[in-house]
């Protein structure tokens, strides 16, 4: 569904990701994990658009997305749900999640998006017209989750979305991802924590210092004592 | 001791004259709020929008609801034409430098107003009565402009809270990368704002100039009254904005009253330079 050929990026004079090579099938869940500054937020970012891609190719679904602005790639279905959650905090919960459905092809199924995200995030249909800067980091990240599905896409981009949770909330939301995917949506997340993540995707990549270093099923590289005393600390 | 009748009439006359304040104010508010830049020239577009006013109706004679409706495309137009060429080549430059550009503007628009149409004070004439209430009198024309600049600050409302792409214009002023992973090109809203802020200042245009004379430097008196009323209401806070206009139009007309038109003005700058010291961020300031 997405393939990143050799993609090259970064910013100004300084490359963050060099060569990387990266496939997610469709339906599939798949985890990219690395230390601080491996590289993993540049990656969402050229995947959603937000960064130019400077050499490699990035197609998506078969289509050729290389070099497609944000506004324009998540119409063809790629949401992303960026680091730091960046919800719009003087606006409401409703308004939130109304802008996630700005497309014109999401806003046709407003409604019925509507209800399948306020379904799936109860707290959020408790408070449409709360501020959502007001909202604990937990509910903001589910407003971001939920604002990501109101585009109606096929493919989740989550940037680190345990970021500043308590580890209940960590726990919980987790929980809620693999929901997420039983409702269909193919997932690609970036996390830290290692351990829990690998426990909900069926593959995952190591991406260290721009570069993928190692690739392959959940459960084998959470195996692997490299990875294991690196990452998961255990 | 003055008559309290002259008093209440005062605060009548700075009410209506509160609705075309905060009108003018919304609009440059709203395009500060938004792309981040003040539009120091704004009123001066105003007035280019009180001359085509002026010439539809009292030169061309045609209709005054048709001369209304051209000042709104007028500004609509201006909006869209300063955002293209001098606001947008701009956009990530020093402030210092978008200052100097939209101020140069300003100098830009009064000679060439002054240049095409001289320095002759034009009015439109329009023949309404004036009602008497009460033993208050109150001239028809700003009755009007005040009703129909509460009407435009209600669609305004209604734009920007129940549509998507007013909702949009609200989220792009507080992130602009995640607007655009919602699918909505920043540029392009930043656009749609501009002409937003034209049309209120088409608006404003065509409700001023049947109240007062129109001329190359109508920017000078209420170009600084618009942007202090901003500032005093909170930069970028619509509501401030709202209730600014009103404080400063009630001390302008109750003051001028009290003492004289002048010193309504002077009163007005006073107490706007003494809350920047108690509250720099405006009586309303927006929270970051």
């Amino acid at each position: 569904m997405l393939e990143l050929n050799r993609i090259t990026s970064g910013y100004g004079a300084f490359t963050a990701l060099w060569d990387v090579t990266v496939r997610v099938e469709a339906g599939e869940a798949v985890a990219v994990v690395g230390p601080n500054g491996a590289g993993k937020t540049t990656l969402m970012r050229v995947i959603s658009g937000l960064l130019p891609v400077r050499s490699g190719r990035l197609v998506f679904e078969g289509r050729d997305l290389t070099g497609e602005k944000a506004y324009d790639v998540v119409a063809h279905g790629i949401a992303h749900v960026p680091e730091g959650r960046r919800i719009f905090p003087a606006l409401t919960v409703g308004d939130n999640l109304k802008m996630g459905a700005f497309l014109p092809a999401a806003r046709k199924h407003y409604r019925e998006s509507l209800e399948r995200v306020y379904t799936l995030f109860p707290v959020l249909a408790e408070r449409p017209t709360q501020r959502a800067g007001s909202l604990s980091g937990g509910e903001q990240q589910m407003l971001a989750v939920g604002r990501a599905l109101m585009s109606r896409p096929k493919l989740i981009l989550l940037d680190e979305p345990s970021m500043g949770l308590a580890p209940v909330m960590v726990l919980r939301l987790f929980d809620l991802i693999r929901r997420v995917r039983e409702e269909g949506y193919t997932i690609l997340v970036v996390e830290q924590n290692v351990r829990q993540v690998l426990k909900i995707v069926d593959r995952a990549y190591l991406l260290e210092v721009g570069r993928i270093r190692m690739e392959g099923r959940a459960s084998e590289l959470a195996e692997q004592d490299f990875v294991r005393k690196a990452y998961v600390g255990a | 001791m003055i008559d309290p009748l002259f008093l209440l009439e005062a605060v009548v006359n700075g009410v209506l004259l509160g609705g075309v304040l905060a009108l003018l104010s919304l609009g440059l508010n709203l395009i500060f709020g938004v792309i981040d830049i003040v539009w120091i020239a704004y009123v001066d577009l105003v007035m280019l929008c009180m001359y085509a006013v002026y010439f539809m109706y009292t030169v061309y004679h045609w209709n005054i609801w048709v001369a209304g409706v051209t000042s709104v495309m007028a500004g609509v137009a201006l909006g869209v034409l300063v955002h293209l060429l001098i606001i947008s080549p701009i956009l990530s430059s020093p402030p210092i430098n978008q200052l100097l550009a939209t101020g140069g503007l300003l100098f830009f628009i009064q000679s060439f107003a002054t240049l095409l149409w001289g320095t002759d004070h034009r009015s439109v004439r329009v023949n309404l009565p004036v009602l008497e209430v009460g033993g208050i009198f109150i001239s028809f024309p700003r009755l009007i402009a005040f009703a129909l600049s509460i009407l435009a600050m209600l669609g305004l409302y209604l734009f920007l809270t129940r549509t998507f792409v007013g909702t949009a214009i609200r989220a792009v002023s507080q992130d602009r990368d995640a607007t655009a992973l919602m699918g909505a090109n920043p540029l392009r809203l930043y656009l749609v704002t501009s002409a937003v802020g034209g049309a209120m200042a088409g608006i404003a245009g065509a409700l001023l100039v049947i109240q007062y004379a129109v001329h190359p430097y109508f920017g000078g008196a209420f170009g600084p009254l618009t942007f202090m009323i901003c500032v005093l209401g909170g930069l970028g806070s619509m509501f401030g904005a709202f209730v600014a206009a009103f404080i400063m139009s009630q001390v302008i007309s109750v003051g001028g009253v009290l003492i004289s038109t002048e010193m309504g003005y002077v009163v007005a700058f006073v107490i706007f330079i003494v809350l920047m010291f108690v509250r720099p961020g405006g009586i309303f300031a927006k929270r970051t």
